[in-house]
């Protein structure tokens, strides 16, 4: 794809809407939220305006580095489990016919319009013991009695990986859709197996679709505070979860901002990081 | 205190409706009055409550009408009025305001001091719904009060529990459900009360500390930690968390509709949250507000929120007319534990991290 380089200042001019959007919704909000998280916490009161570390250096203790930890790793796992199982299912998708397709796609879009309450308490339903999918497996007779499968590390990493799904499609369809099919068949014309053709040729091929639909998923994760709290345990709950308590029900602000300036520059860096390590990779 | 902040939950649907229904068998009342007074209180539930059975009739008997302002979530609206106060301005007169709230605005002067002989049904309320200033100055009158109470679920356990010891019984592995934060489980209390004679127990660090050393001992049996009221009363109904701490007037309804619950006030007390009415400094309608806050502590009108709204009254229970059924409904003659408010203000975050550092680690 080659596009006409902008000449002249007006040719920006398409650029100035979405700008004046991202500065005034994004740009603006995150610079007050930084200020905020520098200001002074007022114990039974609010906060004054003022230049200290005090947030920050309340954030740098071992707890609320393991909690961030757990948010990156859990948010990782997110990340790899929906894009695993994406993958495969877009490049299968890519390939029915136009009708089938639609319905797919909508049957995802969906999905999409569930709010995370909803997807939440449907999951704490179904890994429920009284009214779970457990009782369905002691009826075949696979278990003695039903169990209650949530809330548990497990039920959460079910319940956000299912969330993240229809995104995680929605991202790598485009890339799938036009991949050229004379790869598969030159691999296949070469006596590659079509799993084997998937692994050493589609997937190499798309690279970094891959590692840019992760990235996305990975972000989408770490934000997620409602599903820990219905499908975790509190040993579960990410670091959002800690800066919503804040916020919210402590009316400490400036603590709140700083937990969330911590966590914004520790995902850029992530992200920077991952995207050096792809641009590299692709370099060799 | 929480409660009225947590959104939209089943339980304020479900009594907005009903009110909404009652609503409909009332005339409605317009009257031209020449004076009118602004009252805060918190939106959903509680307002729609007081529009419908409370202002109506405050306004027929004093001819003040009462405009009802929808109080915002969280405590950002003792933020707005003390900024507001700050310009002479006050966004309304009258305000509900939870506990920590009000000594929060104490601490800032918020509040204009109220003259008790102004409002003599004052006399009828129990001592501790009236809110002090450290000098003696009256800051807030109680408003209204609920109870969280023991609850279970009656198949899993036929028997109730008669003390919240039963939340450290290991025969309860994983069956509770406790409200996730410190400021509304008042879980800190509950242990004073039940293992170390009381809340003064906690007067001093070392008395906290051993609080939460014995509450730590009950985390192998909590299921949930909840801060939505909705997931917890659903697993109780069920029976997929059979036990925990609940609010009794939501329970108590719930086991009208026939589900299998019940809420039990335990030996120790159950716990008595409550709202008080506060004034804004910068009000131009004191004389009205004495009036409003001299209606709201009639015995009558306390019964008649008993009734209505579900709340626990803040007037002795000997003026009031409600039938042992009704006052069972929202309260009981076991004395309560009273949360140690003054301490979710000097110690909130040290208490706070505490305790996430508890139930997280």
């Amino acid at each position: 794809m080659t596009a006409a380089r902008p000449q002249r200042l007006r040719d920006y001019a398409p650029l100035v809407f979405p700008a004046l959007m991202l500065t005034v919704f994004f740009v603006v909000p995150f610079g007050i939220m930084v200020a905020i998280s520098f200001f002074r916490r007022v114990q039974g009161a609010f906060y004054e305006p003022d230049f200290v570390f005090d947030n920050y250096a309340r954030f740098l203790s071992a707890f609320f580095g393991q909690v961030l930890g757990f948010s990156l790793v859990l948010a990782a796992l997110v990340a790899l489990v929906a894009v695993t199982i994406a993958f495969p299912f877009t490049f299968l998708l890519a390939r029915l016919s136009r009708r089938w397709q639609v319905v797919w796609l909508v049957a995802l879009l969906s999905i999409v319009s569930l709010s995370e309450v909803i997807v939440g308490f449907a999951w704490s339903t179904l890994f429920s013991r009284t009214a779970g999918v457990t009782n369905i497996l002691v009826a075949l007779g696979l278990m003695s009695e039903p169990m209650s499968l949530s809330p548990s590390f497990g039920a959460l990493l079910t319940g956000l990986s299912y969330h993240a799904f229809p995104y995680t499609v929605l991202v790598l369809y485009p890339a799938l859709a036009r991949l050229d099919p004379t790869l598969m068949e030159a691999a296949r014309t070469l006596g590659a197996s079509p799993p084997r053709a998937f692994v050493t040729v589609v997937v190499p091929a798309l690279r970094n679709t891959i590692l840019a639909t992760m990235i996305m998923v990975f972000v989408f994760a770490l934000g997620s505070y409602l599903l820990p709290q219905l499908l975790g345990r509190p040993s579960n709950w990410t670091l959002s979860v800690l800066i919503t308590d804040q916020a919210i029900y402590q009316s400490n602000l400036p603590f709140a901002a700083a937990m969330a300036v911590f966590l914004v520059l520790v995902s850029l860096a992530l992200v920077g990081l991952s995207l050096l390590v792809g641009r590299k990779e692709a370099a060799q | 205190m929480m409660r009225p902040t947590q959104g939209v939950n089943r339980r304020r649907i479900l009594a907005g409706g009903a009110a909404g229904l009652a609503a409909l068998g009332m005339p409605t009342i317009l009257r031209a009055a020449e004076k009118t007074l602004k009252v805060g209180v918190y939106g959903g539930f509680f307002k729609d409550s007081f529009d419908k059975h409370i202002f109506p009739e405050f306004t027929k008997a004093t001819g003040i009408a009462v405009e009802s302002i929808a109080e915002p979530t969280g405590e950002a609206w003792l933020v707005q009025l003390s900024q507001a106060a700050r310009a002479g301005v006050a966004p309304a007169d009258v305000s509900m305001m939870s506990q920590t709230a009000l000594l929060k605005g104490e601490a800032g002067d918020l509040w204009a001091p109220l003259d008790l002989g102004q409002m003599k049904n004052t006399a009828n309320l129990v001592e501790r719904f009236v809110n002090k200033y450290p000098d003696g100055r009256v800051a807030g009158i109680g408003a209204v009060s609920w109870y969280i109470t023991l609850v279970t679920n009656t198949k899993a356990f036929p028997e109730a529990p008669t003390s919240w010891a039963a939340l450290w019984d290991p025969a309860n592995k994983d069956k509770l459900g406790l409200l996730a934060l410190v400021s509304n489980s008042f879980l800190l209390e509950v242990t004073a009360a039940t293992f170390f004679g009381g809340t003064k127990a906690l007067d001093d660090e070392a008395g906290q500390l051993k609080a939460f050393e014995k509450l730590a001992e009950v985390k192998p049996n909590v299921k949930l930690w909840y801060r939505d009221e909705a997931q917890f009363e659903q697993a109780l109904k069920s029976g997929e968390i059979p036990m925990g701490q609940y609010y009794h007037d939501v329970t108590g309804l719930a086991a009208a509709d026939g589900h299998p619950v019940r809420s039990t006030f335990p030996k120790e007390g159950g716990i008595l949250d409550s709202g008080s009415w506060a004034v804004s400094r910068a009000s131009k309608a004191l004389d009205e507000a004495h009036v409003f806050i001299n209606y709201m502590c009639q015995p009558e009108i306390q019964a008649l929120m008993s009734r209505k709204v579900g709340t626990s009254p803040t007037v002795r229970r000997d003026l009031l007319d409600l039938t042992d059924a009704e006052f069972a409904a929202v309260s009981s003659d076991i004395p309560p534990i009273v949360p140690r408010y003054d301490l979710y203000l000097s110690r909130a975050d040290w208490l706070n991290q505490k305790w996430t550092e508890m139930i997280v680690g």
